[in-house]
C-alpha cells in the first residue's frame, strides 16, 4: 500500500514537472469524457421523457385498433376501417379473463365554441373508466359517470388548453360548450399534462361519453379503438393474445387471413417509442467515444515521449535496484493518474454542460450515476490500455544502455 | 574469510554484425573484504565491461561470478536488480542524480526498491545517516543543481551507501572533478574503506589510483598487472600539502 502511495507520489511529481504538457494531455481526456457524459445525458433525457409519456398512457394497457398494420391486400391503416363495434368491446370485457376495465374510443377533430370564442380541437369519446385507466385526474369539478354514458348525455370534461382558450379567467365547470353546435355541459377540467416530446399539446382535448360522440356528434356506429386495462403487467401478453383470438372469431376471420384489427400492448408501444432515443443515445455516445479514443492516444503519445526523455532516470533507478515491474508500475501509474484526473474533471464538465443545456435550451437531460461510474472506470481503463505499451517499453530497457543514454 | 568478489575465467562476447567482439577474454580475480582496488586500462581494454559485470548490470557470456558468496552469473533480470539494490552501491562519473529532486530523496531512492521496503521515518533516518557519513547532512534539502560537483558526487556516494552494501563500485568517480575535489572524494573513499567497505574503482588517472591499495591493469580484455600499491597516498596529507602550497602562493607578494 505504501509502495503504491510512493509510486503515486513520484507520478504526481513527474506530471507536475511539465505542467503545460500534463494539462494539454489531460484536456484530451477531459473533452472526451465530458462529451460522453453530456451526450449520454441528452440521450437519456430524451428517452426518459418518452418513457414518461408512455407511462401516461396508463398502467397495464392493451390497445385494440380497428384496421390492420399487417401486410398484404388493401390496408386501411389503423383506426380507419370501422371494424370494431361496441359489441366487440363488451365481448372483450365479458369473455377475456384478466381484463379489469376498458374504454371504447372514438375521436374526431371538431370546431367548438363558447360565448363568442371558438376553437378547433380534438374530441374523444370514451367510457367513464377512461380517466382511471389513463390515471388522469380531474382538478376541477368531476368526470362523467356510467349513467351519462348509458344515456348518451351531453356532458364533457375539458383539457387545460380548452379552458384557457374559451374561458379565460373563468370557472368553466357547469358552463355550456357547443361542440359542432350541440350544447354540452362541462363537468370537469383535466390536470394539465403539457406537450408530448414531438410537440403535441395533450391538454387540447375534450373528453365526452363515447355514446354521445357516436350518436349525437359523429353519427358513426363503429369504434376506432378500445383501451383495455389488465389486472397486472404479467397478463399483458396473454390478454393480448386472447383478445386477438376472440376478435378473429367474432369477425369470422379464417386461418391464414389477415386480422382486420390491431392489438398492441403498452410494452410494445414503449419499446417502439424509446427505440429511436436509444439509437440516438448510442450514436451520440459512439461519436463522443471517438474523442475519448483520441484522448487516450494523446496519453500514449506523451508517455512515449516521457519514457524517451527519462531514459537516463530509468537507468539510474534500475542501477539502484528497481525491477522491471517497478518501472512498469511507475509509468503506468503516471498514465492512469493522467487519465483518471482528466476523467474526473471531464465528468464535472459533462454534468455542467448537460445542466447548461437543459437550463438554457430546455433540452431534457438526465445524468445517471451509472454513467458517471462507468465513465470513471473507463477513463482508468483508457490510462491502463494506452499507458501499458510505453510503460512496458520503459521496463524492458537495458540498464547499461539507459544509463549511457544522452 | 570468503571473498567478496570471485571471478573465474569470465568472458564477455558481443555479437555485433559479423564479427564477435571479445570484450573480456578470461578474467579471474579475487577480492577480499576491505580491499580497495583500482581497475585501470586504456579505453577498449574491457575494464568498463568488467565493471558492468561486477556491478550486475550485465551478465558474462562464460565463467563464474560469486558475489558475496552468491553465484550471480545465472540470475535473471529481477534477481540481478535485487542484488544491485542490496549488495552493490554505484558511483558514476556523471554523478547520475535525479534532477529536481532533493539530495535526501536521491539518497532514499534505493530504499524505495528494497524488499522488504523501507518506509517513513526509517527511510529518512537512514538517508540522513548516509549523508552524514559523506559530510553533507546540512545540504539534505538542496537540489543537485544547487550543489557543487564534489558535493553532488558525495550525494551519489551517500546513495550508494544507504543500503549498507558489501561492495562499492565507482566508475571514474573523479572524472568530472578538479584535482582538489578529486582528492577530497578519494578521502571519502579512504575513510569508508577504513571502516571496512570493499571498493572497486575504475580510473585512468595514475595519481588517483595511488590512493587505492591494489591496482589491476587490463589490456585487450585480460588482466596484465595485478599489484599492491606502493607509496600509497593519503588524501588527508595530500590535501594538507595542497592547502599549504595555496597559502604560500597567496602569501607571496
Amino acid at each position: 500500500m505504501r509502495r503504491i502511495l510512493a509510486t503515486f507520489k513520484i507520478a504526481v511529481r513527474a506530471l507536475r514537472r511539465n505542467k503545460l504538457r500534463t494539462v494539454l494531455t489531460m484536456l484530451g481526456m477531459i473533452i472526451g469524457v465530458g462529451a460522453v457524459i453530456a451526450m449520454v445525458s441528452i440521450g437519456n433525457g430524451a428517452k426518459s421523457q418518452v418513457e414518461a409519456q408512455i407511462a401516461s398512457l396508463g398502467q397495464n394497457v392493451v390497445m385494440v385498433f380497428s384496421g390492420s398494420f399487417s401486410r398484404g391486400g388493401i390496408r386501411s391503416g389503423w383506426g380507419g376501417a370501422g371494424t370494431l363495434t361496441i359489441d366487440d368491446a363488451e365481448a372483450v370485457q365479458r369473455e377475456v379473463p384478466g381484463v379489469t376495465v376498458l374504454s371504447q374510443e372514438v375521436r374526431s377533430r371538431v370546431q367548438v365554441a363558447a360565448g363568442n370564442e371558438n376553437w378547433n380541437t380534438q374530441i374523444q369519446g370514451e367510457s367513464a373508466d377512461y380517466f382511471t385507466v389513463r390515471q388522469w385526474p380531474i382538478v376541477q369539478g368531476t368526470s362523467f359517470g356510467e349513467q351519462d354514458v348509458r344515456s348518451a348525455n351531453k356532458v364533457a370534461v375539458i383539457g387545460k388548453t380548452i379552458m384557457d382558450q374559451l374561458y379565460p379567467g373563468e370557472d368553466p365547470v357547469g358552463q355550456i360548450i357547443r361542440i359542432k353546435n350541440a350544447p354540452f355541459k362541462i363537468t370537469g377540467v383535466l390536470l394539465a399534462k403539457g406537450l408530448t416530446p414531438w410537440g403535441q399539446d395533450q391538454d387540447d382535448v375534450i373528453i365526452i361519453p363515447y355514446t354521445s360522440a357516436m350518436k349525437r356528434l359523429l353519427g358513426v356506429t363503429t369504434l376506432q379503438s378500445i383501451l383495455v386495462q389488465t389486472a397486472s403487467p404479467k397478463l399483458l401478453n396473454s390478454v393480448q393474445q386472447q383478445i386477438i383470438d376472440l376478435l378473429r372469431q367474432r369477425h369470422h376471420i379464417g386461418p391464414g387471413k389477415d386480422d382486420d384489427f390491431t392489438v398492441r400492448n403498452q410494452q410494445e408501444i414503449a419499446d417502439a417509442a424509446t427505440a429511436t432515443s436509444k439509437v440516438m443515445t448510442i450514436l451520440l455516445a459512439a461519436i463522443a467515444s471517438v474523442s475519448l479514443l483520441v484522448g487516450g492516444i494523446g496519453i500514449m503519445n506523451i508517455m512515449l515521449v516521457s519514457v524517451t526523455e527519462r531514459t537516463r532516470e530509468i537507468g539510474i533507478r534500475m542501477a539502484v535496484g528497481a525491477r522491471g515491474r517497478d518501472v512498469l508500475l511507475q509509468f503506468l501509474t503516471e498514465a492512469v493518474t493522467l487519465s483518471v484526473i482528466g476523467g474526473v474533471i471531464g465528468i464535472g464538465l459533462g454534468i455542467g454542460v448537460s445542466k447548461l443545456l437543459s437550463a438554457k435550451m430546455n433540452w431534457p437531460t438526465l445524468t445517471s450515476p451509472g454513467s458517471i461510474v462507468v465513465a470513471f472506470f473507463f477513463s482508468a481503463a483508457v490510462g491502463i490500455f494506452f499507458g501499458f505499451y510505453p510503460a512496458r517499453k520503459a521496463s524492458q530497457l537495458d540498464p547499461i544502455d539507459a544509463l549511457r543514454y544522452e | 574469510m570468503s571473498a567478496v568478489i570471485q571471478l573465474e575465467n569470465v568472458r564477455k562476447v558481443y555479437h555485433t554484425g559479423e564479427v564477435d567482439v571479445h570484450a573480456v577474454r578470461g578474467v579471474s580475480l579475487q577480492l577480499g573484504p576491505g580491499e580497495f582496488v583500482a581497475v585501470m586500462g586504456a579505453s577498449g581494454s574491457g575494464k568498463s565491461t568488467l565493471m558492468n559485470m561486477i556491478g550486475c548490470l550485465d551478465r558474462s557470456t562464460e565463467g563464474l561470478y560469486f558475489l558475496d558468496g552468491t553465484d550471480v552469473s545465472k540470475l535473471n533480470r529481477d534477481e540481478l536488480a535485487d542484488i544491485r539494490n542490496q549488495k552493490i552501491g554505484f558511483v558514476f562519473q556523471g554523478f547520475n542524480l535525479l534532477s529536481r529532486t532533493s539530495a535526501l530523496e536521491n539518497v532514499e531512492l534505493p530504499l524505495l526498491y528494497s524488499h522488504p521496503p523501507v518506509h517513513g521515518r526509517d527511510q529518512r533516518d537512514r538517508a540522513l545517516n548516509a549523508l552524514e557519513i559523506v559530510g553533507l547532512a546540512d545540504r539534505a534539502d538542496h537540489h543537485p543543481n544547487q550543489l557543487s560537483g564534489g558535493q553532488q558526487q558525495r550525494v551519489a556516494i551517500a546513495r550508494a551507501l544507504v543500503n549498507r552494501p558489501a561492495l562499492l563500485l565507482a566508475d571514474e568517480p573523479t572524472g568530472n572533478l578538479d584535482s582538489q575535489t578529486s582528492i577530497e572524494i578519494m578521502g571519502v573513499f579512504q575513510k569508508l574503506n577504513q571502516d571496512g567497505i570493499t571498493i572497486v574503482m575504475v580510473t585512468h588517472e595514475l595519481d588517483i589510483a595511488r590512493y587505492t591499495r591494489r591496482t589491476v591493469v587490463m589490456r585487450d580484455g585480460r588482466i596484465v598487472t595485478d599489484a599492491l600499491v606502493e607509496k600509497r597516498l593519503k588524501a588527508e596529507t595530500e590535501l594538507q600539502r595542497l592547502r599549504e602550497a595555496q597559502q604560500a602562493v597567496q602569501l607571496a607578494p
